[in-house]
């Protein structure tokens, strides 16, 4: 069993959570991943490793309520613990050699996306994060992106903060105005990546993008996690979560994303009835 | 005592298929007292035991049957204990009709004496009746590492633990068992006894830690240099899934059989109160001709498909699947599509609308009918094309279960690891010493996928093996 030593919501539908996990924290690199399961019955599920404590031998990981795992996970309390949490997974993201980098979020993939812009500022590399939201309610670690930054743009879909728009436009407007970005580094939904790379591919900006499909043992024994990057077969798993943007199949990642859609809908519907009981 | 000159077999008691291909339960049931005595009765007891030379782990077979002939089955079952770690388990997976039962005398004329059936008899009286004294032996101050516990690495713990050996198991999934919880389905081999296996490990003082994936979370240099370990064993098993390259593999639907097998067995997707989803398609194509591929297809049927086929490229002669489990599957109804090869994987796709729901799921199986030709060097019979011969099947999931090979995982993080084209760890044979000090290997890790007799037998060998090196450090 694994405790959650710490537990804060970072907005209505994200939540932070520091787990008791001294063997993954003791190795665990920006850009890897762990997998948990939250009981008995529960499913597998990835997510990134969004910051560690090595003393205190806590992982820290930032989650989304989006379904029936994310939900059970959000259920438990400090003190509790839960069933399994394996890692770290994947391969670290590449940070050497890395002089002037233009990060960009969006939505909870901010939360991947901070440990690699902290790495990196730490490493004094020059660091250029836009970051975006539907609106200022889903804001999630701005003080983090400040500190970790030299230059911060925050996006929201309706303007309520930070300027109005979606997060290609500063980028290419940053492009264009002669940024020499050594690299852009985009995590966040599939449709924000695909068009991340659509505005940076002209330029002939290389750019790494964080890859999220399905995924269950998270070690290359079940092939779900597969994408065509470059026109061959990779299992994000273990060749990624990292890839190149430019060779990366989004439409095929996105079809993909969608196989357990009326699963998880009705699992989720289940898993919400079941709380507003428990609360009656 | 005169022989029974039955040239047949008892047959096993099994539930009826009708009834089985809808259930998880056990598909057979086991010889009851009175059978397998009547079956132990048609051995002959020979000289030359013909039967142990076929057998991986040469079990004393004439010897433990002759102990079921007088009705002490718990001396048969200590006869057993001797050669095999996993009694109950072998005696329900084992290829008998490849090994032991092969060279068995009575097979000259009629069916051999039923040894496998003989074996679970044997071990499921043990494990009903029989409660193992509690054992801790004596610590001899040597701690152990095992990587995987499959059946290699349980039988290397087990062997060593039951030496005085502190041994560590550390296992990548949240469950241990290795295939047999994550691929091996519940019909064929219920999970409570790969439990008791595992519980009787941690009862000698083996202790399992899950959720450690060795490469990852520690390496197998930390193993030896900073956590004190004596000496490694790896028996990580053949996990990686090959796809066949053609269009549509990334279709929804389309399942390596790991995958599939995973959600079913390990995360038990085909129970209400699981929480991990498999897609419960109603017409199913399993690509391969192996135990994989039939576990799978028998999966499928249990999961509500109507209509399963096996699309094999070779002939019922070549199936390299158990025949006993061929047997099952076309009992219970799945088709047999034979020297048939998949060319592409069919999906459904509206032109019209790109956000239909439907677009991107499977919708058939584009194949060719294959002939016969010329044996290659290993003596088999290459298919080749028969031209103009296609065929689409309609199916809504395609399970590929064409092989798996041993994941690089550990040979990459470890350095000095000696590895094969195949990805094999290159070991000695007779000892599974590594070209690493101190480290073992053995089981599908080194032979790439293989039979648990064989992992347990190579898990058996490393175990006396690293006992006879860390010994004869003493000296
Ligand atoms: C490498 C990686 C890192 C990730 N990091 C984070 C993170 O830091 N924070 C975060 O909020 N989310 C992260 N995700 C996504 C997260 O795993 C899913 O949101 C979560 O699995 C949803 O589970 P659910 O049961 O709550 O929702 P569901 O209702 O089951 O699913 C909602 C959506 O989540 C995805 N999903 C479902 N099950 C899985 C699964 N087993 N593996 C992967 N995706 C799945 C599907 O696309 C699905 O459409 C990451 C995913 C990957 C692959
Ligand atoms: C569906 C299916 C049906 C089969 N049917 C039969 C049958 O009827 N008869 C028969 O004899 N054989 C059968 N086999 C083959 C048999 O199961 C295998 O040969 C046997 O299990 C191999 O044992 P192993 O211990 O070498 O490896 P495995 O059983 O594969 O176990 C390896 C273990 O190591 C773990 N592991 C891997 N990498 C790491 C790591 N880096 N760190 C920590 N842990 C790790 C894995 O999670 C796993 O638990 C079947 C196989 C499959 C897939
Ligand atoms: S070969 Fe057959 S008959 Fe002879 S001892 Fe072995 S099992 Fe018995
Ligand atoms: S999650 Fe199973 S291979 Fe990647």
């Amino acid at each position: 069993m694994y405790k959650i030593v710490y537990k804060k919501s970072l907005n209505a539908a994200v939540t932070m959570m520091d787990i008791q996990a001294p063997l993954v924290a003791k190795k665990a690199q920006p850009g890897q991943f762990i997998i948990l399961r939250v009981d008995e019955n529960g499913e597998r599920i990835p997510l990134t490793i969004a910051g560690y404590n090595r003393n205190e031998g806590t992982v820290r990981i930032i989650f989304q309520i989006v379904g029936s795992t994310t939900a059970k996970l959000n259920q438990k309390s400090e003190g509790e613990s839960i069933a399994d949490f394996v890692g770290p997974l994947g391969t670290p993201t590449h940070t050497e050699g890395l002089k002037k980098v233009c990060i960009v979020g969006g939505g909870v993939g901010c939360a991947i996306a901070l440990p690699v812009a902290q790495k990196l500022h730490d490493m004094g590399c020059e660091v250029h994060a836009i970051i975006g939201f539907r609106n200022k309610d889903l804001l999630i670690l701005e003080d983090e992106f400040k500190a970790a930054s030299d230059r911060l743009t925050i996006m929201t879909d309706d303007g309520s903060y930070g300027k109005q728009g979606v997060v290609t436009v500063p980028l290419k407007e940053a492009i264009e105005a002669g940024e020499n970005y050594d690299q852009v580094i985009a995590i966040g939904p599939l449709i924000m990546m695909k068009f991340v790379v659509a505005t940076t591919k002209p330029y002939g900006v290389k750019t790494i993008v964080s890859m999220n499909p399905i995924m269950i043992d998270g070690t290359g024994m079940c092939g779900g996690c597969r994408l065509t990057v470059g026109g061959e077969t990779k299992f994000a798993c273990v060749d990624g979560p990292d890839f190149d943007g430019f060779a990366v199949d989004f439409d095929e990642a996105m079809q993909r994303s969608a196989i357990y859609r009326d699963f998880e809908k009705h699992a989720y519907e289940k898993t919400c009835n079941l709380f507003s009981k428990e609360v009656e | 005592m005169a022989a029974n000159m039955n040239p047949k077999k008892n047959p096993m008691p099994s539930q009826p298929p009708e009834v089985r291909a809808h259930n998880f339960q056990e598909v057979a049931t086991g010889y009851t007292k009175d059978t397998a005595i009547d079956e132990a009765m048609r051995c002959l007891g020979c000289k030359h035991m013909p039967c142990v030379s076929g057998c991986p782990v040469n079990i004393h077979i004439p010897a433990f049957i002759a102990k079921i002939k007088e009705g002490e089955f718990e001396e048969a079952y200590q006869i057993i204990a001797q050669s095999s770690s996993l009694p109950a388990v072998c005696g329900r997976v084992c290829p008998q009709e490849n090994q032991c039962e092969k060279h068995c005398v009575r097979g000259i004329k009629g069916e051999p004496v039923g040894i496998g059936r003989l074996e679970r008899f044997v071990a499921d009286w043990h494990n009903t009746y029989v409660q193992d004294p509690p054992m801790r032996p004596e610590p001899n101050g040597y701690k152990v590492a095992v990587i995987g516990a499959g059946p290699a690495g349980l039988a290397c713990a087990g062997d060593l633990a039951k030496k005085g050996y502190q041994v560590t198991i550390f296992e990548a999934l949240h469950t241990p068992g290795g295939v047999l919880v994550y691929g091996i389905p519940e019909f064929r081999l219920p999970k409570s006894i790969v439990r008791r296996e595992v519980d009787a490990l941690r009862a000698l003082g083996g202790e399992i830690q899950t959720n450690v994936v060795v490469g990852k979370t520690i390496t197998t240099d930390e193993l030896l240099h900073e956590m004190g370990f004596d000496a490694v064993f790896i028996g990580s098993g053949a996990g990686l899934p090959r796809f066949m390259g053609i269009p549509g593999e990334f279709l929804k639907g389309v399942y390596s059989a790991n995958e599939y097998l995973t959600r079913s067995n390990l995360m038990r997707a085909y129970q209400e109160n699981s929480d991990t989803p498999i897609i419960r398609a109603k017409r199913v194509a399993v690509v391969g001709g192996g135990n994989v591929a039939m576990d799978a297809a028998r999966t499928a049927l249990r999961l509500g498909a109507e209509k399963v086929y096996i699309v094999y490229r070779r002939s019922m002669e070549e199936l390299p699947a158990r025949y006993e489990e061929v047997e099952h599957a076309m009992e219970e109804g799945v088709e047999m599509l034979l020297l048939t090869n998949p060319t592409e994987i069919l999906g459904y796709n509206n032109p019209e609308d790109k956000r239909d729901p439907r677009n991107g799921f499977v919708t058939g199986l584009r194949c060719v009918k294959m002939e016969l030709g010329e044996p290659d060097e290993r003596g088999r019979r290459t298919p080749v094309e028969i031209p103009d011969s296609e065929i689409t099947v309609d199916v809504d999931a395609v399970i590929m279960a064409i092989g798996t090979s041993p994941n690089p995982l550990i040979k990459n993080t470890t350095s000095g690891l000696e590895v094969n084209a195949r990805g094999g760890i290159v070991v000695t044979e007779e000892t599974g010493a590594t070209s690493m000090e101190r480290v073992y290997a053995g089981g599908d890790a080194v032979t790439g996928a293989a039979t648990v007799i064989l992992a347990m037998g190579a898990g058996k060998t490393a175990a006396s093996a690293i006992d006879m090196y860390l010994q004869g450090l003493e000296k």
